[in-house]
């Protein structure tokens, strides 16, 4: 017997390993995959407090399921896009780096 | 302490610990790898949480799909790791002690606020079986048919997108 507890602690745990890597580091592709840490702790939370509710109440719950689903297709839309725009900054200013684009700082 | 707790435990650190390796490794296709195992072991925690379908959309689309995207523009790039440059000497503990406190924060607010009670037993087989994702299924294409056609425009929308944003400029005659 885990308890929902724990689940929960785990995901605020891996939550803010997402966040540090947005703040800390400059590559703008792991920034992208703490991104990604970011969504799934959220993501295994909801399945979490679902499956707490069906234990609770003893009857099936979906919705924890369905929206964890529509979360996974929202990320690999975002992904995709995220890339493209990453793989064009590229192109044009040979780099990655979050610090160089600054182009339009005063 | 059950076995069944020892087993969550060890998966933890191995969540942890592969979270931990993404963020400190140099190289980015160290990272990439490092969150592919981190979601393998994600899956595993909703195997336990008994939703067997998504830890298999979970292996399928993360994993698979956008870890092999994130592999394959980094390699594309050639932009596994960047040249040394000065930082801001301030930015990175302050990160750190923020990021600390959210968390704290995050486990005391929805721990004394949600109250989530009880225990997660293993599930047993009847979760695991072929009703249980009938019965996911009905309520995916019956109750939420709309939200569902609605993602699959977004996924187009994406697609377009990113084919549009890396193609090449043509001249306007």
């Amino acid at each position: 017997m885990i308890p929902i507890n724990y689940y929960i602690i785990l995901s605020a745990i891996l939550f803010s390993l997402g966040v540090v890597g947005v703040l800390v580091r400059r590559n703008a592709l792991i920034i992208f995959m703490s991104i990604e840490l970011m969504l799934n702790a959220a993501n295994l939370a909801i399945v979490a407090f679902a499956r707490g509710w069906e234990i609770n109440t003893g009857k099936p719950f979906f919705e924890g399921q369905i929206f964890v689903f529509f979360v996974i297709a929202v990320a690999a839309a975002e992904v995709a896009v995220g890339l493209a725009l990453i793989v064009e900054i590229f192109k044009s200013k040979r780099s990655i780096d979050v610090d160089q684009m600054s182009s339009l700082k005063g | 302490m059950t076995l069944e707790l020892i087993f969550f435990l060890l998966l933890s650190i191995i969540a942890i610990a592969t979270g931990l390796g993404m963020l400190l490794s140099r190289n980015a296709i160290y990272s990439a790898l490092f969150l592919v195992l981190n979601f393998m072991t994600v899956a595993v925690f909703y195997l336990l949480l008994g939703a067997p379908f998504i830890a298999m959309a979970q292996v399928t689309v993360y994993a698979g799909a956008i870890m092999v995207l994130f592999l394959f523009v980094i390699m594309l790039l050639g932009a596994e790791s960047l040249p040394k440059a000065e930082v801001l000497p301030w930015q990175r503990p302050l990160a750190i002690t923020l990021s600390v406190l959210l968390a704290g924060e995050a486990v005391l607010l929805l721990i004394t606020r949600a109250r989530p009670a009880g225990d997660i037993a293993a599930p047993d087989a009847a979760v695991n079986g072929i009703d249980n994702l009938r019965a996911l299924g009905e309520a995916l294409f019956n109750h939420y048919l709309l939200p569902f056609e609605v993602t699959s425009i977004l996924l187009l929308v994406a697609m377009v997108g990113a084919i549009v944003l890396v193609r090449k400029e043509k001249r306007v005659p």
